[in-house]
């Protein structure tokens, strides 16, 4: 025996004593969908490899915004890491509550993250979250019964074209309604979609001054375009309607179209999906105007200032958002189980390109710029959302009015001309007028 | 003198009562009974009542994704132990008020009570920062404490129309037996509010076990209780309701048995006093 073995297994012990001694246990708050209780299952493989304990707290999206936010801004350290949004963070980054990761390391590769998604992700050019995966919104359709009605699915249809498809695939006496759209007040249900919607009609929140713009003929058109639409083509109740009530109808084959998530794709034609065989995707409708109707939206990874287990949670982040994840995934569950949306190298994988939704994913995405997300000039970033802290509690206001017109509570002229009170009176009190 | 009442008079009122029972016992039975469907069987259309493949498949996932004896260990301790600590407060101030009232018991007893009107979002960032500078965030004894405050005026004005019924002759012999004021609180006043006193506890464990502002906003692990682990199982983005009935079945189970067991408690304190 030489004298280098006893030195090798001094060293080793000493590592193996060093990382047991930095071996944190963090803390991450999540929402609750499908790729993020994936991942909780995955975490003891970041564990095996890095000696780091994880502490889920698991709530509900709504809830997770409220308990972060709280935290966030009053430095209580609850959390080291915390899965929030495109709408938060470019604002919490801009105000100095996250960390910047601007230090990753150079196997995570962090230009392969999707431009759009890095972009929404950033404040003033540096990322304050990873993206875990991230979405657009397009149209799915049941290609059996567009071809019943006698119509085919163009990848970039018009919005005339949807409201047409839809009255023609209308069969009520089947309960099939021809199109299932969200209608459900709330900023990030029925206010996304909306907002969304209305950029593809010329509309936007605000002019260049932070005046409303709900008194536009923009604003008039997509309100009327929607319920118009609805009333013929819908479902009853599409006022109350959000993400899971449509996603139920398309299961069971109750909507001819379903203009939705990215996401939503892998679960329609999964197991749970009554019609699986019979999906189509198309990009999201536009008017002829240069914009589309889809938006963009990520679950990213973020690390909230003064937490004192920052390399931990960066290791994490890295973990969790690196390719080796994907395949780790793909290996355990198959290409369309994998978090999509948010590196470009999956979409270069010749496996993930045979997953049915993958290009018009990735299409979407591409399409979607929240830089520049309206036909007239716009003063904010977002495309489903304008990312100013007072705007989650301004459209969850006004997209309660909207519904209240798609249920013939008011009239859409009533609801804009309150829409434009509310908005002008928040952004008056807010300073921004 | 009682009034007659017919035996179909007595059948319509029972038929009536089973009715409106089973109206509010619905909303649970129907969380009950999808907790034990698949998923796509939670969701389908027309609904299945009864005739669907009983699985307790929800049950394993969730007992496999959460650590449920947390969960109830800190639901047990938070509502247990603010429902003891408000009554060594409130059975003191009861008895001063019921008993040795000055010119401002109603007006305290009213202030009291319209604490109760405050929305606790108002005053969420002032406690928050409180328990950050306490380092009571994410604590039991934190939850504890706020939990005992915030049930505190129901718990004093339920326990003030209990001891009022008390007849204070009963009192004052003791006092004139040489009776201390802690043995009057403990010997004399105690036992025979005892009916009151268990429905006080009985309905503020019930409060502080439901309770899901506070809990949600002021726990992540170590305190987070029964009504953090409902909230794991919500999904605006995903259908996951038979999991979801499965965590709210298994959160309200021990609070419907604790509930099954003391009803007759409960319904006798709740009316104690209320015949005279």
């Amino acid at each position: 025996m030489t004298l280098r073995t006893p030195l090798c297994m001094a060293s080793a012990a000493a590592i193996i004593a060093a990382s047991a001694a930095h071996a944190e246990t963090i803390t991450i708050a999540t929402v609750n969908n499908g790729d993020m209780i994936r991942m909780q299952g995955y975490t003891d493989d970041f564990t095996a490899k890095t000696g780091h304990e994880v502490e889920w707290v698991t709530l509900e999206e709504n809830v997770l915004r409220q308990r972060v936010t709280t935290d966030i801004t009053t430095k209580g350290g609850s959390f080291d890491i915390m899965t929030i949004g495109m709408y938060e963070t470019p604002i919490w980054g801009a105000n100095e509550w996250l960390v910047p990761l601007d230090d990753l390391s150079a196997e995570y590769d962090v230009d392969d993250i999707l431009p759009a998604m890095a972009g929404g992700l950033s404040h003033d050019g540096t990322l304050y979250a990873a993206p875990f995966y991230g979405e657009s919104s397009m149209v799915m359709y049941r290609t059996d019964l567009m071809e019943k009605a006698g119509l085919e699915m163009p990848d970039a249809p018009t919005w005339d074209f949807i409201r047409e498809a839809a009255a023609a695939m209308t069969d009520r006496d089947n309960e099939i309604n021809g199109i299932c759209l969200r209608g459900k007040a709330g900023w990030g249900e029925g206010g996304a979609f909306i907002t969304a919607m209305s950029n593809s009609f010329g509309a936007r929140w605000f002019d260049m001054d932070w005046n409303a713009q709900f008194d536009t003929e923009a604003w008039a058109n997509t309100l009327n375009f929607f319920k118009g639409m609805m009333d013929e083509s819908g479902p009853s109740g599409y006022a109350t309607n959000g993400f899971n009530e449509n996603l139920n109808l398309f299961n069971q084959g109750k909507c001819g179209m379903w203009i939705d998530a990215t996401v939503a794709a892998s679960f329609v034609t999964g197991d749970g999906s009554t019609v699986a065989d019979s999906v189509g995707f198309a990009l999201a409708p536009d008017n002829g105007l240069g914009k589309r109707s889809n938006w963009l939206w990520a679950w990213a990874l973020a690390i909230p200032a003064g937490t004192q287990k920052e390399a931990a949670a960066k290791q994490f982040i890295e973990w969790a958002t690196s390719k080796e994840y994907i395949e780790l995934v793909a290996a355990n569950e198959g290409w369309a189980n994998v978090p999509p949306g948010a590196r470009t190298s999956l979409y270069e994988n010749p496996e993930y390109q045979k997953v049915p939704f993958a290009q018009m994913t990735l299409d979407s995405i591409l399409s979607a710029d929240p830089n520049n997300s309206t036909v007239e000039p716009s003063p904010y970033v977002g495309i489903q959302f304008a990312a100013i802290p007072e705007f989650a509690g301004i459209a969850t206001e006004v997209s309660q009015e909207f519904s209240a017109a798609y249920a013939g509570q008011q009239t859409v002229e009533e609801a804009l001309e309150k829409a434009q009170a509310i908005t002008n009176e928040a952004m008056e009190a807010a300073g921004y007028r | 003198m009682a009034r007659a009442v017919t035996s179909q008079r007595k059948l319509i009122n029972t038929g009536l009562a089973w009715a409106i029972g089973l109206l509010i016992f619905f909303p649970i039975l129907w969380t009950i009974l999808t907790s034990f469907k698949t998923e796509a069987q939670a969701i389908a259309s027309p609904p299945i009542f009864l005739g669907f493949d009983w699985t307790l498949e929800n049950y394993g996932v969730v007992m496999e994704r959460s650590n449920y004896a947390r969960f109830l260990w800190n639901s047990i301790l938070i509502a247990g132990g603010s429902t003891i600590l408000g009554l060594i407060v409130a059975v003191p101030a009861a008895w001063s008020m019921a008993f040795v009232p000055s010119r401002r018991t109603k007006d305290i007893l009213l202030w009291m009570l319209s604490t109760k009107m405050l929305p606790a979002v108002g005053v969420l960032y002032p406690i928050y920062l409180l328990f950050i500078q306490l380092g009571l965030l994410d604590s039991r004894a934190g939850l504890i404490i706020v939990m005992m405050l915030i049930n505190l005026p129901i718990i004093v004005w339920m326990l003030y129309t209990y001891f009022r019924e008390i007849p204070v002759e009963i009192l004052e012999a003791a006092r004139m037996d040489g009776a201390t004021l802690k043995e009057e609180v403990l010997y004399i006043l105690t036992p025979m509010a005892i009916p009151g006193i268990a429905s006080t506890m009985l309905l503020n464990f019930i409060l502080a076990w439901n309770e899901a502002f506070w809990t949600l906003n002021l726990t992540a692990v170590n305190a987070a209780p029964l009504t953090a682990f409902i909230a794991s199982y919500s999904s605006p983005e995903g259908l996951f309701f038979a999991k979801l009935s499965a965590a709210s079945t298994m959160a309200i189970a021990p609070i419907l048995i604790l509930g099954w067991f003391s009803q007759k408690q409960l319904v006798r304190g709740l009316t104690f006093g209320a015949v005279k």
